[in-house]
C-alpha cells in the first residue's frame, strides 16, 4: 500500500528532529531512509508506525488518514534494530503472537495459526528453530525471526529500523540480498532506515536522503549517485574529492584538465573513479605525486599529493581497477599526470 | 571449576564462604537441632500439637502469606511507578521506600499501633465508617508485616523492570496487542521471577518478624499470638525444651517453604527460556 506523508514536523524540546517533511512512497517499493545519525530518519519511521506522535502533519497509508491511530490499529509491521523478540516465548510463540492477540472474532483457529507460523518460519528458512528461545539464536537468526513475526499479521506496510545495524559484516551482506529477494517475492511496501549508504544503494529501489530533519533528495540509487542534488548528498553517497575555487584550487584543476566553468559553481566534487591517471615523464611539471596506495579488492585507491599548488593541501583520492594499476607499474613517489573526466559543481 | 574461572582465588573465597556459613548459620542452627535431641519424640509431639502452639503457627504463616501477597502487589506497583515515570520528589520517594529497612521495627510497631488502635487516627476512621478494627487483631499483624516487607519486593522488582526492554512492548503493540495484552503477555511474564523472589523475601521476613508485630497484635493467645512471641514466652518461663521444639519446627517449615518457592522460581525461569 502507498504511504503519503504531508508536512510532518517534530520537535524534541528545542531540537528540531523533523522539519516539514513531505514524502510519497508508491505501492510495492522498497525505500531506504538514509542519513547520518541524528538526522531524524528513525523518528520519521516511528511516526509512520505510530510509535511516536507528530507535532504537525498527517500520515496517510493507502489514502487513509492514520495520524491519530494507535500503533496497534495501524496494521503495520515493525522490525526493531535490536530485534525486540519476546524473551520468554519460543520462536514459534513469538511469530504466533500477532495472531493470538487478535480479538476473538478475527482470531484464526489454532490449526491455522500453527500452519501459518510454520509457513512463515519456512519463508525465513528457520523452521527447524521453532521451539528455541530467542536467547539461543544468533543475531542474524533473531532478525529473521523478527521479520517473520512482523509478517505474520499481514501488514500493509513493513517498516524496518536499521535492520542490519547490529549484525557483523558478512551476515549483513547475506541478509541484504535475502531481504531484496523477499521483498521481490512478497511485494509489500517497505521502508527501512539506514546510515550505511552502501546498504541503501544495494537494497533499496528508492533512496531518500535525510539531513537535519529535512529531505535532501529522493530518487533511485543511480539517480542519486549520478546526479546528487547538493553538496551534502554528493559527499554522503560514495567518496568524493572536494575542490574549492575560493581556496585557489582553480589553477591546479585547470592543469588536471578541468576547465573552470565558474557560472556552474565554486565547489567541484570529483568521484575518485573520474580521475584518470598516467605516469608522467616530465618530472617537474607533473600536477601530482603518488604518496601511497591501498588495495580495496577489485579496486586500488591512490592517495595523491598536489604539486605546485597554492590551494588546499588535502590529498586527492583516485581509484582504478587492479589490473590497470599493475600495468602502470607505479611506485610511491612517482610523478603523476591526471585528467578529471567530470565533476559536480555546487555553490 | 577452579581452572575454568576467570576470577582468581577460588580456594580462599570458597573457604571464606564455608567459614562464614558455618560460623553464622550452621553452628547456631545445629545447636538448635542438638538441643532438641534432649527431647524425646512424645514430648516433642505433645508440645507441638498443643492448641496454643498450633494456633500461633496458623497465625504466623497465614498473616505472613497474606502480607507477602499484598506487599507483592503494592510493591510491584511502587517499583513500576519509580521506574517508569518521572515526577517531582522522586528521590525523596526513593529514600522513603528504604526507611522500613533502617527503622527499628519496634518503632514501626508502636507507631502503627498508635494510629490503628480504635481511638487512633486511622483506627477511629475505619471503626466509625466500616466497623473494622485493625489493631490487636490478626489484621494488625498483616498491616505491620506489609509495612516492613514492601521494600523487599520493590528492591527486587525494580532492577528487573529497569532492565526490561521497552521495545518489546512496542513490538507487542505493533503486532496489534492492546495495552492490557502487552502487560499480561509481555511485561508480567518477564517480571514474574523477580516478583516471586520479592514475595519469598517478604514472606520469610514476615514469618520471622517480631518487633513490629508484638505492639500491634494484641498478642491474644489462640487469636493473634505469633510463633516468635510464643518462643520468647516459653523462654521467659524457663521452658527451654518447649522453646526449642517450636523453634525447630519453625525452622523446618520455613526452610521447606523457601525451598518450594525456589523450585517454583526455577520452573518459571526454565519455562520462559531464562535458563
Amino acid at each position: 500500500m502507498s504511504i503519503l506523508l504531508s508536512d510532518i514536523s517534530k520537535n524534541f524540546g528545542a531540537f528540531t528532529a523533523l522539519n516539514h517533511i513531505n514524502l510519497e512512497v508508491p505501492e510495492g517499493e522498497l525505500v531506504a531512509l538514509l542519513g547520518p545519525s541524528g538526522c531524524g530518519k528513525t523518528t520519521l519511521l516511528r511516526i509512520i508506525a505510530g510509535l511516536e506522535h507528530t507535532d504537525k502533519g498527517r500520515v496517510l497509508i493507502n489514502g487513509d488518514d492514520k495520524t491519530d491511530q494507535n500503533v496497534s490499529q495501524r496494521g503495520i509491521g515493525f522490525v526493531f534494530q535490536h530485534y525486540a523478540l519476546f524473551r520468554h516465548m519460543t520462536v514459534f510463540e513469538n511469530v504466533a503472537f500477532g495472531l493470538r492477540v487478535k480479538p476473538k472474532r478475527d482470531r484464526p483457529s489454532n490449526e491455522i495459526i500453527t500452519k501459518k507460523v510454520h509457513a512463515l518460519l519456512d519463508l525465513v528458512q528457520l523452521d527447524w528453530l521453532h521451539n528455541r528461545y530467542p536467547d539461543q539464536l544468533s543475531g542474524g537468526q533473531r532478525q529473521r525471526i523478527a521479520l517473520a513475526r512482523a509478517l505474520a499479521v499481514e501488514p500493509s506496510v513493513l517498516l524496518l529500523d536499521e535492520p542490519f545495524g547490529a549484525l557483523d559484516a558478512s551476515v549483513r551482506k547475506d541478509l541484504r540480498q535475502w531481504l531484496r529477494n523477499l521483498h521481490h517475492e512478497l511485494n509489500v511496501t517497505s521502508i527501512f532506515v539506514t546510515h550505511d549508504q552502501e546498504e541503501a544503494m544495494e537494497v533499496a529501489s528508492q533512496v531518500v536522503v535525510l539531513n537535519h530533519g529535512q529531505i535532501e533528495q529522493q530518487g533511485s540509487p543511480s539517480d542519486i549517485y549520478d546526479h546528487p542534488a547538493n553538496a551534502f548528498v554528493s559527499r554522503f553517497i560514495g567518496q568524493t574529492n572536494v575542490f574549492d575555487l575560493d581556496e585557489h584550487d582553480a589553477d591546479w584543476l585547470q592543469t588536471a584538465g578541468l576547465l573552470n566553468p565558474t557560472q556552474e559553481g565554486k565547489i567541484a566534487h570529483v568521484r575518485p573513479h573520474d580521475i584518470i591517471i598516467e605516469k608522467s615523464d616530465a618530472n617537474h611539471a607533473a600536477p601530482a605525486t603518488l604518496k601511497d596506495w591501498q588495495h580495496l579488492g577489485a579496486l586500488i585507491r591512490l592517495e595523491l599529493v598536489k604539486n605546485g599548488s597554492n590551494g588546499s593541501t588535502a590529498p586527492v583520492f583516485a581509484e582504478m581497477p587492479n589490473d590497470q594499476f599493475k600495468q602502470l607499474e607505479l611506485a610511491r613517489g612517482d610523478k603523476i599526470n591526471l585528467k578529471i573526466r567530470q565533476a559536480h559543481w555546487f555553490h | 571449576m577452579s581452572q575454568s574461572s576467570v576470577m582468581p582465588g577460588f580456594r580462599p573465597t570458597i573457604g571464606f564462604t564455608l567459614f562464614y556459613l558455618g560460623l553464622v548459620v550452621l553452628i547456631p542452627l545445629s545447636t538448635l537441632v542438638f538441643k532438641s535431641f534432649e527431647l524425646n519424640w512424645d514430648d516433642y509431639v505433645h508440645i507441638i500439637t498443643s492448641k496454643r502452639v498450633l494456633s500461633s503457627f496458623r497465625v504466623s504463616f497465614t498473616t505472613a502469606l497474606i502480607a507477602a501477597s499484598i506487599a507483592s502487589v503494592f510493591g510491584f506497583i511502587t517499583a513500576w511507578v519509580l521506574v517508569r515515570y518521572s515526577f517531582f520528589g522522586k528521590n525523596i520517594f526513593h529514600a522513603l521506600i528504604d526507611l522500613p529497612f533502617a527503622l527499628p521495627t519496634a518503632v514501626a510497631g508502636i507507631v502503627l499501633a498508635t494510629i490503628f488502635q480504635p481511638s487512633g487516627f486511622l483506627g477511629k476512621l475505619l471503626m466509625d465508617n466500616f466497623g473494622i478494627q485493625i489493631a490487636f487483631k490478626p489484621a494488625g499483624i498483616v498491616v505491620a508485616l506489609i509495612f516492613i516487607s514492601i521494600p523487599f519486593v520493590v528492591r527486587t522488582v525494580e532492577p528487573v523492570l529497569l532492565e526490561f526492554e521497552t521495545t518489546m512492548e512496542e513490538a507487542g503493540s505493533s503486532l496489534g496487542a492492546s495495552r492490557l495484552q502487552v502487560f499480561t503477555k509481555i511485561i508480567f511474564p518477564n517480571i514474574f521471577p523477580a516478583l516471586l523472589t520479592g514475595f519469598a523475601l517478604a514472606f520469610a521476613r514476615g514469618v520471622g518478624e517480631y518487633g513490629s508485630v508484638i505492639f500491634i497484635a494484641g498478642n491474644i493467645p489462640y487469636v493473634s499470638e505469633i510463633v516468635p512471641l510464643l518462643i520468647v514466652i516459653k523462654l521467659e518461663q524457663f521452658d527451654i525444651k518447649g522453646a526449642t521444639a517450636i523453634a525447630l519446627t519453625m525452622l523446618v517449615i520455613s526452610f521447606l517453604l523457601l525451598l518450594l518457592i525456589n523450585l517454583l522460581q526455577l520452573w518459571v525461569r526454565k519455562r520462559s527460556g531464562q535458563l
